[in-house]
Formats: C-alpha cells, structure tokens, sequence
C-alpha cells in the first residue's frame, strides 16, 4: 500500500501513510516545563490552557449559583443580605456568559482542533493566538479584582440609568468585560483566516467538518458584534467617570439607547454561545451514527444564516422598554424567522440518526441531552419572542428558565459532548464510561428538576432576580435548588473521573476510538507538535463512514510541501485508480 | 522548496505567497472590527442629531473649521506617502521606504499637534466632555453630549494616530534593519492598510463633526 498514487485530475503525488497509535514525542511532551507552557504558541496547548481557565471559572460561576439557590431555600433571607445577593447573581451571569460560555468550545475545543481539522500546523497567528490567551487572562483579572473591590450588582446586562448610578465596581468589571472582547474578537480573526488559507490539498468547503462551518458561523459574529460591544461599555465607562451624558438620563442621556447598544452585540452574542455547541452536536451525530450526516448543506449553512439573521432581532429584549410598537412587531416577526435554520438543524440531525448504526455511548447521550433540552429551550424563546406573551412573562423566572434551557442544556451540555468525544485525543486517555454515564444521567436529572420548575415559576409570575418571594412559591424553589445539588454531583463526578485518567491508572486510549473519519482522528493521540508528518490529502467527506479508514490516510511527503492555494479548492480524486 | 533559507516565512505556512495572503486577510478583518467600532459611535451621533438637529449646527460652529481642513489635507497627504512607501518596498528601494514612511509620520504627528490645539482651546473655553462642561456660549441644554460625543469620535481616532505613529516607526527600524525587500513587505502592506483606515475615518469625522450648516 506504499505505492505512490497520481491523482490523475490534478496531478498531486499522494500515498498512504498509516502511523502508530502514539507518537515517540507528543506535542505535550515536546517541551517540558511551566515556562514552555506559558509561552507557547502552540495551539494545543493554548487549547488545553483555556480549558483549564474555563473549567475554573466555571467552578466559581457554579459555586455562585449554588449560592443563590440555596439562599432562595426560603422567602426571606436564608443566609445572605439582599446586597450580596443582588452581587452574586451579577457576578454569576457576568462569570458565566463572558469568562466560560463565550470562550468555551470556540477558544478550547476550537483552538485545539479547528487547525489539526484543517489539516494546519497551527493557526494562521499563532503569537495573535497566544496574545488573545492573555488578554483574556487579564480581562478575568479585571473582572474578578471587582469582587475584591465592592462587587457588582447590576445584573450581568449593566443596564443603564442604575449602573451609572450603582455604588459597587462597575468600571472594573466592564472593563474586564470590554478587554474580554478582545480576546474573543482576535480568536475570531484568527479562525477565519485559518478556515479560509491553511486548508489542506482537497480540504473544499463541501468536505470541511461541520464544527468548523459552525466554528466560522461563530468568528463572523465575534468580529461584527463584539467591537460593539467594546465601544457601548466604554461609552457607559465614560459615563460613569466623565458624566458625558449619552445613557444617563439625569444628564440628560437616553437609557434605552444603552439597551439597544448592548443588545446589539449581545443577541448575536447568544448566537456566539450556542452554534459551536451545535458543531459539536453535528459531529457526535454523524461519528455515533456512522452514517453521513443527513442535509449536510443545510447544516452548514443555516450556521451562517443564524449568524447573520441574529443581528436582526436586538429588539426582542426591549418589548416593555417602551420602543414603538411598530419595531416590537417586526423585532417579533424576524425572531420567528430564527426559528427556521435552527429547525433545519434539528430535523437534519434526527434524520441522521434515522437509520443509523447508533452507539450510545457518553459524547451521544450529551447529543441526545442536546436535542431534548435545546428544542425546550428553543420553543420557549419562540414563546417569548411572541410580543402578547412577553408582556406576562418578561423578566419572570421563565426567561431564566429558557435561557439556561438554551445556554446550559444546550451550549453547556454541547461542551460537555465535545469534551468526552475529544478527551482522548486531547490527552491520550479515555475515562470511566460508567462514571460518566452516571454522570451524564445525574446532570439530566439535575437540570430539568432546576430548570424546568422555574418554568412554572415564571408563568405564576414569579419575577427573576428577586430576593424575597411569596410564601406559595416556597416547595417550587426548594425543588428547584435541591435540582442544583443533584447538578453539582454530576460535574463533580466529571471532575473526579476526569482528572482519575490523567493518573496513573488511567486508561490509554487508541487513535481512534470512535471510529471517526475527519483529520483529527487520522493524526497520532495525542497529536504530534505540528498536528502531521506529513501533509494530508482530502479526498473523501468526513462522514463517509461507508469509505475504509485506509482511504483517510492519503497525503505528502513531507511537513510542508506543495500547493495549497492551487489545490485546496479541488476534489481529490483516487476512484480512477486502483488503491 | 527549501524553505529553511527563507527567514521571513512562519513555521506555518507552506510558502511565503500564503502567509501574505493570510496576514492581509486578518488585517482586512481587524479593519472591519475597527469600523463597527467606531460604527457604534457614528449611530450614536445619528441618533443625537436626529434627535436634536438645531443643536448640531449651533455646536458645529465652535469646531475651527480651516483647522480640521489642514488636518484631512495632511491625513490624505500621509495616505500617499504610505502608499508610496510600499511602491518603493516593492521596488527594493530602501532609502525611499524610509522617506516615504518618515513623511507619513511627519503628517501624523502635525496632525496631533493641531488636534492638540483645537483641543486646549475648547477647554479654555470650558468646552470639557461631560460633567466639566462649563460653557455658557452654546444656547442649548443638550450642548454637553455634542461635545461629548465630538471628544469620543476625535479622541479615539487620536488614539489610533498615536498607535499607527508607533507601528511605523517600527517600520522604520525594521526597514533600516534591511527587514524589507521586494518578495516580502508584509508588514508595510498591512500597516498600511491600517494607516487608510484610520485616514478615512477622519475623512467621515470632518464633514459631520465640522461642516454642518
């Protein structure tokens, strides 16, 4: 099988290269010590670095949560003053939306896979890379040195007139918030260009894996969005050192300028958070359905669409804000509209699985969590964006109930999928599956008993971001909180068996332990420094379970050799010759 | 292709035509975040004056408008000395990318000085953004937020002068270093890019900040 092949279409010299399971040397092991940690420019390891940010925060955001619910065990003070509680769900939010579920899939997952997917030694700029690893850094300093420094306590939207007026931090904090942007909007940059120069001979935009249609659907909003969102909190910063008088209406501002500003980017911005999750999800339904994943097109695709119609419906979180009836009837009608390419995607996934050879193991339970949560969360926001029923449920626990629906059942949960279909090959190790069936069964449990009664809080008119409650409402929150218990075992039980398999007793995981077909699963586990050693050749989809592995492993001599430009864009074709 | 003589490719790229195909794309992008940066800014204004549109015109009248128009002569003057700096990169000419380049941050710095001027008259008069504001000569109660928003616009495209003054003195240095040549002048490229950006976002700021009437 060593013969040298000619693909007679375009001339390309291709053979097949079957490599070990592990490399001598793995990328981790390339370079010892903290130091050549932190100033690499590899981006696996800056991957493997933001995971570890991202979990940690998500640990605090996680422990603030468990805090408010327990507070809320009662109708009067539990065991915290209503200033520290209206603190604690700010920094919840803020931690949660801009220190975990903006970075996660894109910047960890995204980071470690989207070049080796591409079939790249790294990013198009790798020190950019590293840069925007430290700019988040330094914006999560920002934003926890305002714990230290009196909290916030506007809510994580920092709406105007109050967060001009609020006493706590708020210029640290949204400055942590605008220096968090960057990062965000350099990531972005730094995807969009890989997807579009470093692709490998044969690697057409027909054969890219969906995570990364859904990877680019998510830079284009981070680079159209996110600058705004940089410009509308440094107005609001300068409003509140200078008094310019733009959002503060004692100065004669607007405040529901401020709303539209923020809204602006942050609408899109929930685009940002849920369409790498579902990249993930259309990559765990093809691999543990071993069938080609069903309307491939219209996948990839309505990833864009939803970037871009998600730029249109800002105005659907202002329907009481007093804007003119007329902009709340067509913010109502687009955000219908949303509906339909996120429908798309739902029903191609279920067809993907009709029929399919599907195994249940952990990444596709979080697949199926997926399907069943987001399609909650997703009706419910066509329900909100209906304007009669938003007038009775605007600012009621039933928007918490649906956003966390959308952003923990369904991003979070999309991560968590990604990170057991990608742990192997990230660290060479596969978990406990018991454990993490358990895992993956608890934090179902645990998040429809949280999640859900909030639901039917929010339609009795229970009212978010409220301290104190009507006595009626007690045994709902006391279930909605002893839900969030049952969630803190799940995610500890991942701890546990996560870091278990880095030990020594871990178990050492094959190349390719699913079976997969796209390029991270062709490389070596864990990948070697620069992700091939040799340049690989595309020739068949990535999902074309119904084509030999062996025809996966094409490619040329050499790490970096020959056309990318003049051949990246053509099919590779071996059909004519004999393999 | 035995790249290993070739200093100036990134581990990377497969050859030097991808990596300058890459790098001009990742600054057309950053331009494009540049823009809606200052696009929050122009909307901003938008709606103020759609809001308060006498306002605007009174306000207008205390922006000097002969200085703002030596201003954009000079900016668009920088314009062709930057590009006239690639020309010369490209051509191998590296005593011109030097002149070409020390003019533009010649351009770069009477700007700031002129911006530098019309800025500590305003404040002698008491025109400060926000609260500071204490002039008495505009008849309008909104009179502060024109100026806030005129010191927001011209301050943060100051701030980008500044920068782009940094970037090409880097030039400079890496120029007389004999970083430049004509199979690789990146950086001036892209910089230069920048540099037109930060030029036609003046071009927009003086007639709507200083020509209404």
């Amino acid at each position: 099988m060593d013969n040298t092949i000619t693909s007679p279409k375009n001339g390309l010299k291709i053979k097949r290269f079957t490599s070990p399971d592990h490399p001598k040397v793995n990328f981790a092991q390339a370079e010892k010590g903290i130091k050549a940690w932190l100033t690499t420019i590899d981006h696996k390891k800056i991957g493997l670095m933001y995971l570890g940010s991202i979990a940690f925060f998500f640990f605090i955001g996680g422990l603030l949560a468990l805090t408010l619910r327990l507070e809320l065990w009662t109708p009067a003070k539990t065991f915290l003053d209503a200033d520290a509680y209206n603190q604690v769900f700010t920094l919840h939010g803020a931690i949660m939306i801009f220190l975990v579920l903006v970075p996660s899939v894109p910047a960890a997952l995204g980071n470690f896979f989207l070049p080796i997917m591409v079939g790249a030694k790294d990013v198009a700029f790798p020190r950019l890379n590293l840069l925007s690893f430290y700019i988040y850094l330094a914006g999560a300093f920002f934003s926890l040195y305002s714990i230290v420094t009196g909290a916030v306590d506007t809510g994580w939207t920092f709406y105007t007139p109050y967060s001009a007026q609020s006493s706590t931090s708020v210029v640290s904090m949204t400055f942590g918030v605008f220096v968090l942007g960057f990062s965000s909007i350099l990531t972005g940059l730094n995807f969009i260009v890989t997807i579009h120069k470093l692709r490998v001979p044969g690697l057409t935009w027909g054969k890219l894996p969906l995570f990364l249609w859904a990877i680019y659907a998510t830079s284009v909003i981070q680079i159209l969005a996110t600058p705004v969102l940089a410009i509308t909190l440094l107005l609001l910063i300068m409003e509140r050192t200078l008094q310019i008088g733009i959002f503060d209406p004692t100065l004669g501002g607007d405040p529901v300028l401020y709303q539209h500003f923020f809204w602006f980017y942050s609408h899109p911005a929930v685009y940002i958070m849920i369409l790498p999750g579902f990249g993930v999800i259309s990559e765990i339904i093809g691999i543990f359905s071993k069938r080609r994943v069903f309307g491939y097109w219209f996948i990839a695709l309505s990833s864009i669409a939803i970037a871009l119609m998600g730029f249109l419906v800002w105005g659907h979180h202002m329907f009481v804000s007093g804007q003119s009836t007329l902009s709340s009837i067509v913010f109502s009608m687009i955000t219908f509209l949303v509906g339909i390419p996120t429908g798309i995607k739902i029903f191609n996934w279920v067809a993907t699985m009709y029929k399919g050879s599907i195994s249940l193991r952990t990444p596709m339970w979080y697949a199926l969590m997926f399907l069943f949560l987001f399609t909650i969360g997703g009706f419910t926001g066509i329900m909100l964006g209906t304007l009669s029923v938003d007038v009775h449920l605007h600012d009621t626990y039933y928007v918490v109930a649906h956003f966390h629906y959308v952003m923990m059942g369904g991003m979070l949960v999309a991560f968590l999928g990604g990170i057991h279909l990608w742990w192997p090959k990230m660290t060479g190790r596969m978990y406990n599956e018991k454990l993490a069936n358990l895992a993956a069964f608890l934090i179902f449990v645990g998040f429809n008993m949280t999640f859900f009664t909030q639901f039917i809080l929010g339609s009795k008119g229970m009212p978010r971001r409220y301290y104190n409650y009507i006595d009626q409402f007690q045994s709902l929150h006391q279930f909605s909180t002893v839900g969030s218990w049952v969630l803190g075992v799940g995610f500890s039980i991942i701890l546990y068996y996560l870091l278990h398999s880095l030990g020594k007793k871990g178990v050492i995981a094959p190349k390719n332990p699913w079976g997969a077909r796209s390029l991270e699963w062709i490389t070596q586990t864990p990948p070697v420094m620069e992700n091939f050693e040799y340049t690989p050749v595309v020739i068949h989809g990535p999902y074309d379970f119904h084509k030999p592995i062996a025809e996966f492993e094409y490619g040329i001599e050499g790490s970096d050799s020959h056309g990318h430009e003049h051949h990246k864009d053509q099919h590779v074709n071996i059909h004519s010759v004999n393999v | 292709m035995a790249h290993s003589s070739n200093s100036t490719l990134a581990h990377h790229f497969v050859d030097s035509e991808q990596q300058f195909d890459a790098s001009k794309m990742g600054m057309w992008i950053f331009l494009v975040t540049e823009i809606l940066f200052f696009g929050g800014l122009f909307a901003t204004y938008i709606i103020y004056r759609a809001w308060y549109p006498d306002l605007y015109i009174m306000a207008s009248s205390q922006l000097d408008t002969s200085m703002g128009a030596i201003n954009t002569g000079i900016l668009i003057l920088s314009s062709l000395t930057m590009a006239l700096s690639i020309w010369a990169a490209q051509h191998n000419d590296r005593k011109k990318t030097t002149i070409f380049l020390a003019v533009t941050i010649i351009c770069a710095i009477s700007f700031m000085i002129i911006k530098y001027f019309e800025y500590t008259h305003k404040f002698h008069l008491g025109i400060f953004p926000g609260a500071n504001y204490t002039f008495t000569g505009i008849d309008h109660v909104k009179a502060p937020q024109f100026f806030s928003i005129y010191f927001m616009m011209t301050g943060l495209h100051g701030i980008h002068v500044i920068i782009g003054i940094g970037l090409i003195s880097w030039l400079i240095f890496k120029n007389q270093k004999q970083a430049f040549n004509s199979s690789y002048y990146t950086p001036i490229e892209i910089i230069g890019l920048y540099w037109h950006v930060v030029d036609i976002i003046w071009i927009f700021l003086f007639p709507l900040l200083y020509l209404i009437d």
